[in-house]
């Protein structure tokens, strides 16, 4: 045995406060193995599931981002071109980036907002609250195809009867769909309309809150105001932080709804030799999620497509990273 | 050498040769020098768009008829494909995949002709001594070719026109449909009846969200060159479309402005509805394919209608007759193994006159040979003969393909609806941008 296998055997066998360990003898290691394999074979469906579903993905996006790619060739390797043009010269990314992030601003902080409210006020009903939840719930089960096209017809500033309502009653009539200025309030709208997950999740976590400590607090001469923020909030915290994080992924992902609007507002629904207008009216509507499909599969450049894709990842990733950086993220005030 | 070592060497070359032979199975010959037997018993796969009950059965009797002319060929047909189903299919091939596809867009013929995932059809019209520029008329030879690669055939064409209310012009008292854009406008200015917020009636919707009213569409006119003989964008060069958007914002002024026009544009029903705003009345105009014609016949659209070819610059008025013209495209799938056999089907398909003249009566489709066009079994009514003019006329025209989906198109698009909206305020800078967009957009596709 030379010096330095015995110094490597030395430092095998000393753990961390630096006694020496006893040997490790063959069967122990046997069982060690036997216990890692165990371990992984518990593991295996998650990291089948993860590497198959998500690593081996992102990976071939991130290479793919870097390859000429037209789906029905070999990809060719074309270093940061890509990125250049998309970044660069694709007239639509800055708008949709711009859009999808006006989004997750508005839309999330409303939907969250109403959700809350919703849920506080069919707690609280004591007569019809079975009706209200139903109501207010069923939006949420309709097919987003079917809500926007609903939408698009009640929103329709010449013939739809919100409008004409509007019109009785003196006020101004908005261009909803077809008014740059207006598409995304009336998108805003519609996702309010299908509020109805949340108003249930946070019903849940309302009716979860010890009565006690509401009662504790009102001996103690709290007003609502206060009981909402220092007994209602706190034990809301892990669910509202739940409620953002998906709401950003899942408005990250906003795709069917500004897409269908867009058509069906514009009237065009490409026909032959006819280009669909993506993001109707005036690009308003565009969000990145749509840009993926655009330059994948309609323009045929997966490439540029993967480059988009990897945008949307890495900002979502962000907003995860920057919401649960704070412990508090999932966590009740107690945790 | 040890054991282990050449059991290593064994399995790495019978991995490397398991590979050769899937690569060689999945990828078939792209140059159109198939070597499949095709006096032998086959069966191909046909994709089609069709999905009307009588649009499946009129595609079905010409199936029908090139089976008992070929009774070794089984064709397989599976409609209402869309186009991404179709790339899909193209992209990943194997048994299912299609050997001949149709596509009701002409967008893709350039991608499909330089990923090489539609055949050459040159070499087999050389076989077979066919002459295309001889056979289909000039536009639709364009648009199923990119850069000579002719990897597609035309499938029946449609042919823009002008449909016009005759109650209304009479009623305006214009005797007849005009030939020149002056005549045009001035009659869209007498149609049209505006009130305080919108209009009882509009001559003519121009604004680029008015369904057909798109650039392209009323481009055509000036017959453009969308690009030079080395493909780059002549748009900003091209005096011709730098008209044509001209002409439109000039009519947009005239007909009482962009933001009430778009407000009236608004009211309009689905273009494919029996709400269509022409077919209901709102609008006494408007600019449409042949198809409308069989639309209003089969609805209870009560509109006397009467169709004429759309006009033409007051400088061009010598070449009133012309139109836009696109249609359905036809190819071979590169990873079809049954090349010989499929190319006789689309051979039948395109080229015969019998299968092309039945299928276009069928489907109220022009047909897109010029035997067909000038065949005395082609549908005889009046209005039909109309779009079989504009299809014959050699100066009609279309959009010539393009290696990214016609991505230029929406480009042009982009920049009309800047202008008619005085967003874009200076037409010639719009299209220099424009021809510099088009230019990235194609060598990124490059």
């Amino acid at each position: 045995m030379t010096t330095e296998s015995v110094h490597r055997t030395a430092v095998r066998v000393r753990g961390r406060s630096g006694a020496p360990r006893p040997p490790v003898s063959p069967g122990l290691r046997r069982r060690r193995r036997r216990e890692l394999v165990r371990n992984l074979a518990f593991l295996s469906p998650w990291l089948l599931g993860t590497g198959l579903f998500f690593l081996y993905p992102l990976i071939t996006t991130g290479w793919l981002s870097f390859t000429h790619y037209d789906g029905f060739t070999t990809p060719t390797w074309d270093g940061l071109d890509n990125w250049v043009f998309v970044l660069r010269s694709y007239p639509f990314f800055w708008p949709a980036l711009r859009n999808t992030l006006w989004f997750v601003l508005v839309v999330v902080t409303l939907r969250v907002l109403a959700g809350l409210a919703l849920g506080m006020l069919v707690i609280r009903v004591k007569r019809g609250s079975h009706l209200l939840r139903t109501l207010f719930y069923a939006p949420y089960l309709a097919p987003p195809v079917a809500g926007t096209l609903a939408f698009v017809f009640l929103l329709n500033p010449g013939t739809g009867p919100v409008n004409s309502l509007l019109g009785r009653l003196g006020l101004p009539q908005p261009g909803w769909f077809n008014d740059p200025a207006w598409s995304k309030p009336a998108l805003t709208l519609l996702a309010l309309w299908g509020v109805g997950d949340l108003m249930v999740i946070f019903m849940a976590a309302l009716l979860d809150v010890p009565r006690e400590l509401y009662e504790a607090a009102e001996l103690d001469g709290a007003g609502a105001i206060n009981r909402f923020r220092h007994v209602t909030l706190p034990h809301l915290r892990p669910i509202l932080g739940f409620a953002v994080i998906t709401g950003i992924i899942a408005t990250m992902q906003y795709y069917t709804e500004p897409l269908v609007a867009g058509q069906v507002a514009s009237g065009q629904i490409g026909g032959s030799g006819q280009q669909v207008e993506p993001g109707y009216p005036a690009g308003s509507t565009l969000t990145l999620p749509q840009l993926v499909y655009n330059l994948g599969f309609q323009r045929f450049d997966i490439g540029a497509a993967c480059v988009v894709a990897l945008v949307l990842f890495a900002l979502s990733m962000l907003f995860a990273a920057f919401l649960m950086r704070r412990r508090s993220g999932f966590l009740t005030g107690e945790d | 050498m040890t054991r282990p070592r050449l059991r290593r060497r064994l399995a790495g070359g019978a991995a490397c040769l398991a590979v050769t032979l899937t690569a060689s199975a999945c990828v078939g010959s792209s140059q159109g020098g198939a070597s499949d037997n095709p006096s032998a018993k086959v069966t191909i796969t046909f994709w089609h768009g069709w999905s009307a009950p009588n649009e499946v059965k009129a595609i079905q009797d010409n199936i029908d008829a090139f089976e008992k002319a070929h009774p070794n060929i089984t064709v397989k047909a599976v409609g209402n494909i869309t186009d991404d189903k179709i790339n899909q299919a193209l992209r990943a091939g194997g048994p299912s995949a299609p050997d001949v596809v149709s596509s009701f867009t002409t967008d893709n013929v350039g991608e499909f002709c330089t990923s090489h995932a539609f055949v050459d059809l040159g070499p087999f019209l050389t076989k077979d001594g066919i002459n295309p520029t001889a056979t289909f008329p000039a536009a639709q030879l364009s648009y199923t070719q990119y850069q000579g690669d002719q990897c597609a055939l035309p499938l029946l064409s449609d042919a823009y026109g002008l449909y016009y209310n005759k109650d209304m012009f009479q009623a305006a008292g214009i005797a007849s449909p005009p030939k020149t854009l002056s005549e045009f406008d001035a009659d869209a200015v007498k149609l049209t009846k505006a009130t305080s917020s919108g209009y009882s009636q509009l001559g003519f919707m121009p604004d680029y969200h008015g369904y057909e009213s798109t650039i392209t569409h009323f481009a055509a006119q000036w017959s453009p060159q969308y690009f030079t003989s080395d493909g780059t964008s002549n748009v900003a060069a091209d005096a011709g479309l730098k008209a044509a958007y001209e002409w439109q914002k000039n009519l947009v002024g005239q007909l009482g402005g962009y933001a009430k026009l778009e407000k009236f544009r608004s009211t309009f029903g689905d273009e494919f509805s029996d709400n269509n705003p022409f077919m209901i009345g709102k609008v006494a105009m408007a600019i449409d394919g042949e198809w409308r014609a069989g639309m209003i016949d089969d609805s209870s659209s009560k509109v006397s209608y009467g169709v004429a070819p759309f006009p033409v610059p007051d400088a061009l008025a010598s070449q009133y007759g012309k139109g836009y013209i696109t249609g359905t495209i036809v190819g071979i799938a590169r990873t079809s193994q049954k090349q010989n056999a499929a190319w006789e089907f689309v051979k039948y398909l395109t080229t015969d006159t019998n299968a092309v003249v039945s299928f276009a009566n069928a489907i109220h489709n022009v047909p897109s040979t010029t035997a067909a066009l000038a065949s005395k079994d082609v549908s005889q009514d009046p209005n039909f003969q109309t779009f079989i003019t504009i299809a014959s006329n050699p100066n009609s025209n279309t959009t010539p393909s393009s290696p990214n989906g016609g991505a230029y198109q929406l480009t042009l698009q982009d920049l009309g609806y800047a202008y008619e909206s005085g967003k874009q305020a200076d037409l010639q800078s719009g299209l220099a941008k424009a021809a510099t967009q088009i230019d990235t957009d194609i060598a990124q596709a490059k």
